[in-house]
């Protein structure tokens, strides 16, 4: 670049990395409406996390299983501890709790459909149990949310396990809100409340308030039950240890660990992208919880969070989880910010693959939305066959790892098995760097 | 008369005994003795039978109740009658924290004082409370009907949806967006029915109501703090 006039050269102009692009925006925007900005989904920063991990494989001192006939199981029994009638799943990938509201009914049943063909469990979430999901699912976990939308004893008797949903990773501490134009006739009338307001979900629950409390409000579950539900405390990505000790304490059969990553339907971009942890960090410390308490594999370890491959999958469980859920991910394979739909996206001042505001309930793929012209867009047989095999596939890939590394049952994936390529992620993971014996704060180490 | 002596058979004994009871159950009338404060007592009851509580019990007792009539005959501790969905229950003494929470339907009566949290969250349940209520009761209530014979504590009724507040004496404070609103004569006509069905001969004419302001129902950075 020259100085038009004297022919000298001048500085080049800078972005700054400070004031970027997109920060600045945010400043316009922020300045213009008076409004933080809401969103769905989980944050969107660059975070350690799965791919800063990597398999070792087998060697001269690991031996291989054949890739493709050698058997390598993947059932996980969920809820071993107390429940006279723990889950059987088929695969270790469980469907993330994601409401009925948030969610179209159809796409509420192609989870169920997608989850049943796959032999695994799907969830309910805030705003009740639908009879399209309890129908169409064979394992349905029956969320216990502070809000109690819909909440009633006759689906706690149905369900086949009960989550006490305390926090969920997009908003450890923070309460949800769904915005009137996706309150349709149906959702206010499950909620018990007037059509197209906002409604909110509290961020604690109204009738217990700690860990000793929780454990007489489970107590309450299980005579209402008769004993015979798993119960499962879900906990945002803040304190893993501890909130693993207490939920451990408080009677929980398993415990559901949501890392940063995990998507919410609607809250503060600025809540999701600064609070809480990302997964990578808080599976070893839930872990390490459970084994201080001689609990590891009799509460069982659910993790969630940015779950994407078969090698998520593997490197969660090497990493000492017994299963994983879907949330996310399992919306992308329904059809959720599918490039098809890039002119509409468009429209909405977006672009497939970063369309976010799912609360709006304009989504052109039908899935985020209570308009029943675009719920007509959505086939919930064809979205629960994409399910099924996307979640063959995650298995099929784990499986893969697994028998690489030796091993017969994806639960026999082990910390051993892996190696870390950033200082960030050996540290997190309490994972070795790649090349080394050593990750920041080992155990006898001086740094 | 069925009498149940809760120290001595346990509590999986007696709730699983009372789920047993079916709608044609010629079993009506059940006593439950020593009760000593236990926990989780009769909760889950799905069956029009009326079980006698002799004495004072601990948390949710006669949660999630459908069509059965739970009478106490003492204090109950927290979330008593918690997400009823039908049915009633009495109480002779005091309730402690969030009595009637998240309810959605049937009458849960409170001869003595409730604390605070009652009614949190309320979905449909009518609540009648002879004498005073603590902080922050009916948070976020959205439907249904609280009634409180003596004073409601600080920030009642806050983030009130469509629940209806019936206060004869003081409210300390009221909570965001509770407002006190025009008593018409429809709702001294509700009012005297809840006070009849909750066994109190108080004068309809002597409370004032109190409902939502509706400024909260939709997003507006002016209500932000």
């Amino acid at each position: 670049m020259k100085d038009d006039q004297k022919g000298a050269p001048r500085t080049m102009p800078i972005q700054s990395a400070t004031f970027s692009n997109p920060v600045n925006a945010e400043i316009r925007r922020a300045a213009a409406t008076g409004i933080y900005d809401i969103r769905g989904g989980g944050a969107k920063r660059k975070l350690p996390h799965f791919d800063d991990l990597l398999f070792l494989g087998a060697s001269i001192s690991r031996y291989p299983l054949e890739g493709y006939r050698e058997r390598c199981d993947t059932n996980v029994t969920l809820g071993t501890r107390f429940a006279k009638n723990p889950i059987q799943l088929d695969i270790p990938v469980t469907i993330a709790g994601m409401s009925f509201g948030a969610l179209s009914g159809g796409a509420k049943e192609a989870l169920g459909r997608g989850a049943t063909m796959a032999g695994t469990s799907t969830t309910t979430g805030d705003g009740g149990m639908t009879e399209e999901e309890r129908g169409h699912s064979n394992k349905l976990v029956y969320q216990y949310l502070p809000s109690r939308y819909g909440m009633n004893p006759d689906d706690l008797r149905r369900c086949d396990a009960i989550e006490i949903v305390v926090g969920q990773g997009a908003k450890p501490g923070g309460g949800g809100m769904l915005l009137g134009q996706k309150i349709s006739d149906r959702v206010a009338e499950m909620r018990n409340l007037p059509k197209g307001i906002d409604q909110r979900s509290a961020c604690r629950h109204p009738d217990w308030t700690g860990p000793d409390d929780l454990e007489i409000k489970i107590l309450e579950l299980r005579e209402i039950t008769n004993w015979e539900k798993p119960i499962y405390i879900k906990v945002g990505g803040a304190r893993p240890y501890f909130d693993t000790t207490l939920a451990v304490k408080a009677g929980a059969d398993v415990v559901v660990l949501d890392g940063m990553q995990g998507g919410t339907a609607a809250t503060q971009d600025v809540f999701i992208e600064h609070v809480g942890q990302p997964i990578l960090a808080c599976i070893r410390e839930a872990v390490r919880a459970l084994q201080d308490l001689d609990m590891h594999r009799e509460v069982q370890l659910v993790v969630s969070g940015g779950i994407r491959t078969g090698a998520d999958v593997a490197k969660a469980m090497a990493l000492g989880a017994d299963a994983v859920a879907i949330g996310t991910a399992a919306l992308i394979a329904l059809g959720d910010n599918d490039p098809k739909w890039e002119a509409e996206y468009n429209a909405l001042g977006t672009t497939a693959g970063a369309y976010d505001d799912w609360h709006e309930g304009q989504d052109p793929a039908g899935i985020t939305t209570q308009d029943p012209e675009l719920m007509k867009r959505f086939d919930p047989i064809e979205g629960g066959r994409r399910l099924n095999n996307y979640l063959k596939v995650m298995t099929l890939e784990a499986q893969t790892i697994a028998r690489a590394c030796g091993k017969n049952h994806l639960h026999n994936l082990e910390p051993e098995d892996l190696c870390a390529v950033t200082l960030e992620a050996a540290a997190m993971a309490k994972i070795p760097l790649a090349g080394t014996d050593w990750y920041p704060g080992k155990p006898g180490t001086s740094y | 008369m069925q009498t149940f002596d809760l120290e001595a058979q346990g509590l999986r004994a007696l709730n699983s005994t009372l789920h047993a009871q079916a709608d044609n159950t010629n079993q009506t009338h059940w006593e439950i003795v020593n009760p000593k404060g236990s926990h989780a007592i009769a909760v889950g009851l799905d069956a029009p039978i009326e079980v006698n509580i002799k004495g004072s019990t601990g948390y949710y007792c006669a949660g999630m109740n459908k069509q059965a009539t739970v009478h106490v005959h003492g204090s109950v501790g927290p979330g008593t009658a918690e997400n009823m969905m039908s049915g009633m229950v009495v109480v002779e003494g005091d309730a402690s924290q969030y009595a009637g929470a998240t309810g959605h339907g049937g009458t849960l009566v409170i001869k003595g004082n409730a604390s605070s949290r009652c009614g949190i969250s309320m979905k449909g349940i009518d609540i009648i409370v002879h004498g005073n209520i603590g902080h922050m009761s009916a948070f976020m209530a959205q439907s249904g009907n609280l009634v409180v014979c003596g004073d409601a504590g600080e920030a009642l009724g806050d983030s009130l949806y469509e629940a209806r507040l019936f206060v004869r004496g003081s409210v300390k404070s009221l909570g965001a967006d509770c407002i006190e609103k025009e008593m018409r004569p429809e709702h001294i006509a509700l009012l005297e029915e809840l006070l009849e069905r909750g066994g109190c001969d108080a004068n309809a004419s002597e409370f004032k109501r109190y409902g939502s302001a509706r400024k909260l129902y939709n997003f507006n950075i002016d209500n932000a703090y």
